[in-house]
C-alpha cells in the first residue's frame, strides 16, 4: 500500500508541476500557478518521507525546517535588483546537492555489493530480504544495469559539479565580487577540452574498477570546467548563462533520477532542463548569437575594423530634459541594467506616474536581453508598481519610435546600439535592437562616457537627436523629478 | 538673417505673428528679429516689451519689409505687401493658395519663396507647426464663450433657493480640432454636450472629452477619415438623409448648436436647415464656425450676429482667433517658431529650404520663381493608422495551395523529427535493459511536455519562471530523502547536507516567486 501511495502522489505532483509551469503564460494565472508548484512539492516530499527507504524522518524534517528558515530569510530580504544573484546562488545549491546524492548512490552500491559473498549482484533472495528502498532496488540489478547506473550517477555528479562552480562564479560576477570581464586562463578552450577528456577517461576507469578515486577526479575536472566556462563569459551574456545553469541543474536532477530509479525526479528534472534550454535559446536569438559561441565564451571573430564613430556626445542638464518632457506627448522609456544597478526603478515609476497624470502617453520598451536575467526589467518595473500593460516587448513597440517625441534610455547600451544594423563589422551586427534613435529626441542617462559592459562603441550617443544626461541614474532622475511636478 | 513681422493690415485683425517670447527663441536659432511699431498692440504686446526682448522696432511697414529677409505674418498678404517681396525674401503666412492664384503668380513673378501655414501637412512630426489646428482650437473655445454670451441661461444645472435651473444642452457638429475644443469648453462649463461627426472613429475622442457621441441608425459602413489625411470628405446622400433626420429629432431639445463642419476646398455642407432653426426654442444660440465657407446653416450671415423671427440667435463671426488675440498670437508665433526651427537645422541663422523634407515641401507654395502648389502627397502616412494593408488578394485556389504547401512542409519536418527520434529510441531500446527503458520513456515524455509548456510562457514572466523552476529543481531532495535512512554514516551525512540545501532552495525559490508575481499589476 505504501509504495502504491507514493507512486500515486508522484503522478499528482508531476501534474501539478506541469500546471505550475504552464500557468506562467499569463500574469494573473501565474499567481495560481505558484501554489500548484508549492502543493506539488509538499506532496512529493510528504510521500517520500512516508514512502519506502526513508528513515530518520525526524532528522529530515528538522533539516528541511532549518533550510526553510534560511531560505525564507533570504527570499524575504532580497532586493529585486539582486534577483539574478539569488537565482544563480540557488542553482549552486541544487548542483551541490546533486553531487552529494550521486556520491551516495555510489556508496550505497558499494555497500550492497559488499553484502554479497562473491561481490557480485544480484543478491540472493535471503540476503536482499533485509534491505528496503534504494538498497533493495540495487540488490536486484544485474551487470549491464549496474554499469548504466554508474554512468547515470557519474553524469549526475558531473553536471551537478559544473552547475555548482558555474553558479558560484555567475553569482560572483552578478554581485560584482568577481570581475565581469571575460577572463580565461592561458590555454583557453584547450583546458576545457582536456578537462572534458579527463572526465571521459575517468568514467571508463570508474566503470571498470568501481573505485571512488576516478569519481573524485571526474568531479574535480567538472568543477574546473564549470569555473573556467563561466569565467570566460562576459557580463553582458549573463542572461544566457543563468538560464543555461538553470537548465543544467534540471538535467542533473534528471540524471540522478535515473540512477535512483525515481520517476518524479526524472520528470521534474526534464521539465526544468527543457525550460532552461528554451530560455537560453530565446535569449540567444534575441542577441543574434549562436548558442554554442555564448557557452564557449566570448564573441565570435569580427570580419574587419569597426566603423569609426564621428561627432561628439552632447550633454544636457536636468532642466533641458524636463522641458523636453513637458512638451512631449509620447514618451518611451528603455530601461537597462544601469537602472537596476542604480536602484532607480522607483524614480522611473514616479516619473511615469507624473507624466501620465499630465495626460502624456508613457510606455516602456523592454529588450529581451535587458538586464542580467531573462525578464529582469519586467520584475523591477513591477516592483515599482508600473502597470504591466504599458510595458511592451521589443516587437510590439519598435515600429512606434518614429511617432514618439522623446525616448529615454536609462542605463542600457547594446540593446539600443544602431551599429547592430548599420555596421556589418560590429560584434553585435544583426542583433535586433530597439530603434530609439528614430524618435524625435533621445535622452541617454548614463554614468559617463565609457563604452559599458561589452566594450562596444555606441553611435547612438553621437547622433544629432541624442543628448547625454550624465550621472548616476537615480540621482539624475531625482533632479529631474524636482523639476516635474 | 533677419526675421520681421509687420502690423497686420487686414481690417479687424488683432493677431501678430511674433511675440517677445517667440522672438527670444528665434534669436537662439541665430536670427535677428524686427517688428513694425505697434504690430503687437492689439494683442497686448507693446513696443517696449519687444525692445526689452531684443527685437528691433521699425517705424514703417515699407522700411520693415525692406530691412528683413524673412517676413512672418498672419493674414494672407494683400497686393501692396506682395509688391514688397523681392527675390531673396521668404514669406511665412497664411496664404490660401487654393483660392489665391493671383497672389501666387505675384510671388512667383517676384521670385520670393512663400510658405503657406495652412499647407503644413497633417503628420505627427508637423503638429507643432500646424497653425490651422492651433487657431481652430481657439475658435472652438471662443465659439462656446460667444454662445454663452448670447444665451440667457446658465450652462450648468443648479438647484438653488430661488428655484431649479436645468442644464443647457449643447450640440457640437463636427469633432475636428475646433469641435473637440468646443466640446471640452462646453463640458467644463457644465452643459450636457452632444457631438456628431461623420467619421465614426472620433467617437472615442468625443467620449474622452466627456461628451456623448450621437450615433446614426445607419447601416452602410461609415467612411474612414484616415484615408483623407484626417479631414472629413463628402458623404453619400443616404448618409446625409439619416444625419439630417437625427438633427431634426434633436433640434427642439438643444439650446446651443455649434457647427464646425468643413470639407477642404469646398463650400460648407448644409447641416442645420431652416426648419431645424424654426423648431428650436426661443433664446437658443447657433454658432456657425463654417460661416466663411457659406455656413453649415443657410441663415448664417458671415461676420454678423442675427436673430431669427422665432428668437434664435445665429452667430456667423469668422474672426474668433482674432477676438482672442493674445492667446492666438502666442500659439501662432510658436507655430512659426517651430517652422523656423525646421528650416534652420544648423541653428546658424541661415534658412536651409530643404525641398526634400515632407513638411517644408508641403507648405511651400512658391520656391525660386516656381509655383510649387499643390504639393505631392506626403511620403509619411497621415496621423491615423492606415487601414490594414490588404495584401494582394489571393484567389481561393492560391490560398488553398499555399496552405497545403505549408501543411506539407510542416508535416515533412515533423515526420522527419519523429522518425529520427523514434529510430534513436528504438536503438537505445535494443541495447538497454527494460528497467532503464521504462524510465527513459518517462524522461522523453517529460522533455516533450516541458518543451510544449514553456513556449507558452509570457516573455515578461521569464524571471519568475527561472525562480519557480529553480525552486522545483530542488526536487533532488527526494533522492536525498530516500538515501538518508539507509546506509553508513557518510551516506547519512551527505544526504543530510543535501536535504538541508534543497530545503533552502524550496522555500527561498517559491517565496521569491510569489513576491515577484504579487508585484505584477494592471493599471
Amino acid at each position: 500500500m505504501e509504495f502504491g501511495f507514493t507512486t500515486a502522489a508522484y503522478v499528482v505532483a508531476a501534474v501539478l508541476f506541469i500546471l505550475s509551469l504552464g500557468g506562467l503564460s499569463g500574469q494573473e494565472s501565474a499567481k495560481r500557478a505558484v501554489w500548484y508548484g508549492i502543493v506539488g512539492m509538499g506532496l512529493a516530499v510528504f510521500a517520500t518521507l512516508i514512502g519506502p527507504g526513508a528513515g530518520l524522518w525526524w532528522l529530515s524534517i528538522i533539516l528541511i525546517a532549518a533550510g526553510g528558515m534560511i531560505g525564507y530569510q533570504l527570499a524575504s530580504k532580497v532586493e529585486m535588483t539582486q534577483m539574478p544573484e539569488l537565482v544563480a546562488g540557488m542553482h549552486a545549491l541544487v548542483g551541490l546537492a546533486a553531487v552529494f546524492v550521486g556520491y551516495n548512490a555510489h556508496f550505497e552500491l558499494g555497500n550492497v555489493m559488499a553484502m554479497s559473498p562473491d561481490g557480485m549482484l544480484p543478491l540472493s533472495k535471503e540476503l536482499a530480504a533485509g534491505l528496503d528502498g534504494f538498497a533493495a532496488l540495487l540488490a536486484k540489478k544485474e551487470g549491464v544495469e549496474i554499469n548504466i547506473l554508474r554512468v547515470e550517477a557519474s553524469l549526475g555528479i558531473w553536471i551537478g559539479a559544473v552547475t555548482f562552480t558555474g553558479s558560484v562564479i555567475a553569482y560572483g560576477k552578478l554581485s560584482g565580487k568577481v570581475t565581469s570581464n571575460a577572463t580565461k586562463l592561458p590555454g583557453g578552450h584547450m583546458l576545457n577540452a582536456s578537462a572534458a577528456g579527463i572526465s571521459v577517461l575517468c568514467l571508463i576507469w570508474y566503470l571498470n574498477s568501481g573505485a571512488f578515486l576516478p569519481l573524485l577526479i571526474l568531479t574535480i575536472a567538472a568543477l574546473f570546467i564549470g569555473y573556467h566556462l563561466i569565467m570566460g563569459i562576459g557580463g553582458a551574456d549573463m542572461p544566457v548563462v543563468v538560464s543555461m545553469l538553470n537548465s543544467y541543474s534540471g538535467w542533473a536532477a534528471a540524471a540522478i533520477g535515473f540512477s535512483l530509479g525515481n520517476d518524479l525526479l526524472i520528470v521534474v528534472g526534464a521539465l526544468v532542463g527543457s525550460s532552461g534550454a528554451i530560455l537560453s535559446y530565446i535569449m540567444c536569438k534575441a542577441m543574434n548569437r549562436s548558442f554554442v559561441s555564448v557557452i564557449l565564451g566570448g564573441f565570435g571573430g569580427t570580419a574587419g575594423p569597426q566603423m569609426e564613430v564621428e561627432g561628439e556626445q552632447i550633454a544636457i542638464d536636468a532642466e533641458g530634459v524636463a522641458t523636453a518632457l513637458e512638451e512631449a506627448d509620447s514618451v518611451i522609456i528603455i530601461p537597462g541594467y544601469g537602472m537596476a544597478v542604480a536602484q532607480a526603478q522607483q524614480n522611473v515609476a514616479e516619473l511615469t506616474r507624473r507624466l501620465r497624470a499630465k495626460g502624456k502617453e508613457v510606455r516602456f520598451a523592454i529588450h529581451p536581453v535587458a538586464g542580467r536575467l531573462p525578464g529582469h526589467m519586467n520584475v523591477l518595473l513591477a516592483e515599482a508598481k508600473v502597470p504591466y500593460d504599458i510595458v511592451m516587448e521589443m516587437d510590439e513597440i519598435n515600429d512606434d519610435f518614429p511617432e514618439t517625441d522623446v525616448a529615454i534610455v536609462i542605463g542600457s547600451n547594446d540593446i539600443v546600439n544602431p551599429a547592430a544594423q548599420d555596421d556589418p563589422n560590429s560584434p553585435i551586427a544583426g542583433m535586433p535592437v530597439l530603434e530609439c534613435w528614430k524618435s524625435k529626441q533621445v535622452f541617454v542617462s548614463k554614468r559617463g562616457q565609457g563604452t559599458g559592459y561589452s566594450g562596444i562603441e555606441n553611435p547612438l550617443f553621437f547622433k544629432e537627436n541624442t543628448r547625454m544626461f550624465y550621472g548616476d541614474a537615480k540621482q539624475s532622475l531625482d533632479s529631474l523629478l524636482n523639476l516635474i511636478s | 538673417m533677419k526675421i520681421g513681422t509687420p502690423k497686420e493690415v487686414f481690417d479687424g485683425e488683432n493677431r501678430v505673428a511674433m511675440t517677445p517670447d517667440s522672438a527670444k527663441q528665434l534669436m537662439k536659432l541665430g536670427y535677428e528679429c524686427a517688428i513694425e511699431s505697434g504690430a503687437g498692440a492689439n494683442a497686448g504686446f507693446s513696443d517696449a516689451v519687444y525692445k526689452e526682448a531684443g527685437v528691433e522696432v521699425i517705424k514703417t511697414p515699407a522700411a520693415l519689409w525692406k530691412a528683413v529677409d524673412i517676413i512672418a505674418k498672419v493674414r494672407q498678404p494683400n497686393e501692396t505687401e506682395l509688391k514688397r517681396l523681392t527675390k531673396d525674401k521668404t514669406l511665412i503666412s497664411f496664404f490660401n493658395p487654393a483660392g489665391n492664384e493671383d497672389g501666387m503668380a505675384a510671388a512667383k513673378a517676384k521670385g520670393a519663396n512663400v510658405i503657406a501655414m495652412e499647407m503644413v501637412p497633417r503628420i505627427s512630426r508637423a503638429q507643432k507647426m500646424d497653425a490651422l489646428s492651433s487657431m481652430a482650437n481657439i475658435a472652438g473655445y471662443r465659439a462656446v464663450i460667444e454662445a454663452g454670451n448670447n444665451f440667457g441661461r446658465f450652462f450648468t444645472g443648479q438647484i438653488t433657493a430661488a428655484g431649479k435651473v436645468p442644464p443647457a444642452k449643447v450640440l457640437v457638429v463636427g469633432a475636428g480640432v475646433a469641435g473637440l475644443a468646443a466640446i471640452g469648453t462646453s463640458t467644463s462649463l457644465g452643459a450636457i454636450t452632444l457631438a456628431f461627426d461623420v467619421r465614426p472613429e472620433v467617437a472615442e475622442q468625443v467620449e474622452s472629452m466627456g461628451a456623448e457621441f450621437v450615433y446614426l441608425d445607419f447601416e452602410e459602413e461609415q467612411q474612414d477619415g484616415a484615408a483623407t489625411g484626417g479631414y472629413a470628405s463628402v458623404s453619400s446622400p443616404e448618409f446625409r438623409e439619416a444625419q439630417l433626420a437625427k438633427f431634426r429629432e434633436l433640434a427642439p431639445e438643444v439650446d446651443i448648436v455649434i457647427t464646425t463642419a468643413l470639407i477642404p476646398n469646398r463650400e460648407a455642407p448644409e447641416l442645420w436647415t431652416e426648419d431645424m432653426v424654426a423648431a428650436m426654442k426661443p433664446g437658443s444660440v447657433i454658432v456657425d464656425l463654417a460661416a466663411e465657407k457659406g455656413g453649415n446653416c443657410k441663415l448664417t450671415v458671415m461676420d454678423e450676429k442675427i436673430v431669427t423671427d422665432n428668437g434664435v440667435t445665429i452667430i456667423g463671426y469668422t474672426d474668433f482667433p482674432s477676438r482672442m488675440a493674445a492667446q492666438a498670437s502666442t500659439l501662432y508665433a510658436t507655430n512659426i517658431r517651430h517652422m523656423m526651427t525646421d528650416l534652420t537645422p544648423e541653428k546658424d541663422g541661415q534658412i536651409n529650404h530643404d525641398m526634400e523634407d515632407d513638411v517644408i515641401r508641403g507648405a511651400t507654395v512658391t520656391h525660386q520663381g516656381e509655383i510649387t502648389f499643390p504639393p505631392p502627397p506626403p511620403k509619411v502616412a497621415a496621423i491615423a493608422a492606415k487601414p490594414k494593408e490588404t495584401a494582394p488578394e489571393l484567389t481561393p485556389e492560391e490560398k488553398r495551395a499555399a496552405e497545403v504547401a505549408a501543411f506539407k512542409a510542416q508535416t515533412k519536418q515533423q515526420v522527419t523529427l519523429l522518425a529520427v527520434g523514434g529510430a534513436l529510441l528504438l536503438g537505445v531500446g535494443l541495447i538497454a535493459p527494460a528497467s532503464f527503458m521504462q524510465h527513459f520513456i518517462v524522461f522523453v515524455l517529460a522533455v516533450f511536455v516541458g518543451f510544449q509548456v514553456i513556449w507558452g510562457v509570457a516573455h515578461s514572466l521569464h524571471t519568475p519562471l527561472m525562480a519557480v523552476t529553480n525552486a522545483i529543481s530542488s526536487i533532488i531532495i527526494l533522492g536525498a530523502l530516500m538515501q538518508i535512512g539507509s546506509g553508513s554514516f557518510l551516506v547519512i551525512l551527505l544526504a543530510a547536507l543535501s536535504v538541508f540545501m534543497a530545503g533552502i532552495n524550496i522555500f527561498g525559490g517559491f517565496l521569491v516567486t510569489r513576491r515577484m508575481l504579487a508585484m505584477f499589476q494592471k493599471s
